[in-house]
């Protein structure tokens, strides 16, 4: 069998009348970094929440590491090992940044509170929000909170994370600590999958980048190739606009 | 008085029987199938629409023609129950529903199943939500309580008029029950104050405050 960490094969997807996803296949290897990019409404955050099954494909497969994820029947158990990071933050907001690192840990990994304590410390450390473990999330920053989002995917010890754009509700000042804390997990070896228009991000951090339109993938490989010698006029075109776009401060 | 402890146990008994009905009717009414959605809001629409003196007769003076005697008390507290029910779980749906689906969905992410996602993440939050309609369904069911008094059952109201007809004043006494319910309404709106500052997420106001 094959030794991808994540492998998805042909995917399709509809919302009515309107044909999402057309035959998506890609892997993921261990400790590696895919961006998907491409314009907004050619099914992008579809593809993430098809992999964690909170949105089932229409037809396609899905494996993580051989297990085929797509018609499990234990979902939600498999769910614990995919880290997922929201545009709009999902933290709980009853809880602390402390409690939303801790709640899966107790609740889903049944640890005692003492142990999910110290990961979550730990994890909050790693984003730089240690000194604000005891805050709820209507007191935190729209970057805090993605951090501790991040954070609460770590504590799982999920074996990749996937990020639906995740500095898009951000203002570009905070948009900067959240990557910082990405391209730390990158460098570290996390296994991460995600969509977002920062293509300074997707250049440095990458190992590879996938282009999406209308449904499919258009080219994929690695970001240097992608931007400096794209085989598509479309990606090529794409991948200038936003560059322009987004790093007009940068130049 | 006897009747006023009577009528607090009536209200209380009933409140409680009514959360325990509405709660899992509304779960049922957001995350069920169709049919129990369908039986769900059946249920919850005719419990709302008869008024309450009627089914308290039906329980207490249409069941023995089934061959069901329940005594006065009892179908006092069912009838309170099974219509507040109805009512609470209106309140607790809306409460539910204004509770995000994004929450739903990062519980779920973590590995949750939907019903531990709705105990520890969307129940919390919607209690704190609920605590306000509940305050006045309370009220509303304390003041209620006085028509069970048709069925004989001695609480407050029923007392009032037992020493109405051993020769005290009308207006007294009248006066005196209007203010028994009276102090046990406040009560009720500073219990649920209390509730309210206890469970408050801090960086979230209630009720305007630090507008």
């Amino acid at each position: 069998m094959s030794k991808h960490l994540l492998r998805v094969e042909n995917l399709y997807k509809r919302f009515g009348d309107n044909e999402v996803l057309k035959g998506i296949s890609f892997h993921l290897d261990k400790g590696e970094t895919k961006v998907i990019v491409g314009p907004s409404g050619t099914g992008k955050s579809t593809i993430l929440n098809n992999i964690n099954m909170l949105v089932p494909p229409d037809e396609g497969k899905i494996y993580l590491e051989d297990v085929e994820i797509t018609g499990a029947k234990d979902i939600h158990k498999l769910r614990q090992h995919i880290g997922f990071v929201f545009q709009d933050f999902g933290l709980f907001n009853h809880l602390s940044a402390k409690g939303n690192v801790m709640i899966g840990l107790t609740r889903v990994k049944k640890m005692g509170k003492k142990e999910a304590e110290e990961i979550a410390m730990e994890e909050l450390k790693r984003v730089g929000l240690e000194n604000f473990a005891d805050q709820y999330p209507a007191q935190l920053s729209g970057g805090q909170k993605q951090r501790v989002g991040i954070a609460r995917a770590l504590a799982m010890r999920p074996k990749l994370i996937l990020f639906d754009e995740p500095t898009s509700a951000l203002d570009p000042e905070l948009t900067g600590e959240v990557l910082n804390v990405m391209r730390k997990l990158a460098n570290e070896g996390m296994t991460m999958l995600i969509v977002t228009h920062e293509m300074g991000f997707a250049r440095t951090v990458a190992d590879e980048l996938i282009f999406m339109e209308d449904g499919v993938i258009l080219e994929q490989g690695s970001p240097e190739k992608l931007f400096t010698n794209p085989e598509h006029p479309r990606t090529r075109e794409f991948l200038f606009k936003l560059s322009e776009i987004y790093n007009e401060g940068e130049r | 008085m006897e009747g006023t402890l009577v009528t607090i146990k009536l209200a209380s008994i009933s409140l409680l029987l009514g959360f325990c009905l509405g709660l899992p009717m509304a779960f049922a009414q957001v995350y069920g199938n169709r049919v129990i959605k369908g039986l769900v809001s059946v249920y919850e629409r005719v419990a709302r629409s008869i008024p309450l003196l009627v089914i308290l007769f039906l329980i207490f003076y249409g069941l023995p023609a089934l061959k069901i005697r329940i005594p006065a008390f009892t179908s006092a507290i069912l009838a309170l129950g099974l219509r507040g029910a109805a009512y609470q779980s209106q309140i607790y749906k809306g409460a539910i529903l204004s509770v995000s689906g994004n929450q739903m969905k990062a519980a779920l992410s973590l590995g949750m199943n939907r019903l531990s996602a709705f105990f520890y993440v969307i129940l919390p939050q919607s209690v704190r939500i609920a605590i306000p309609p509940i305050g006045n369904e309370a009220a509303i069911v304390l003041k209620d309580t006085s028509t069970v008094y048709a069925i004989g059952v001695s609480e407050l109201l029923r007392q009032g008029h037992y020493f109405i007809s051993t020769g005290s004043d009308p207006m007294t006494i009248y006066l005196s029950v209007a203010f028994i319910y009276l102090v046990m309404t406040i009560c009720i709106k500073g219990l649920l104050t209390l509730f309210e500052k206890r469970y408050r997420i801090p960086g979230i106001g209630i009720e305007g405050e630090n507008l």
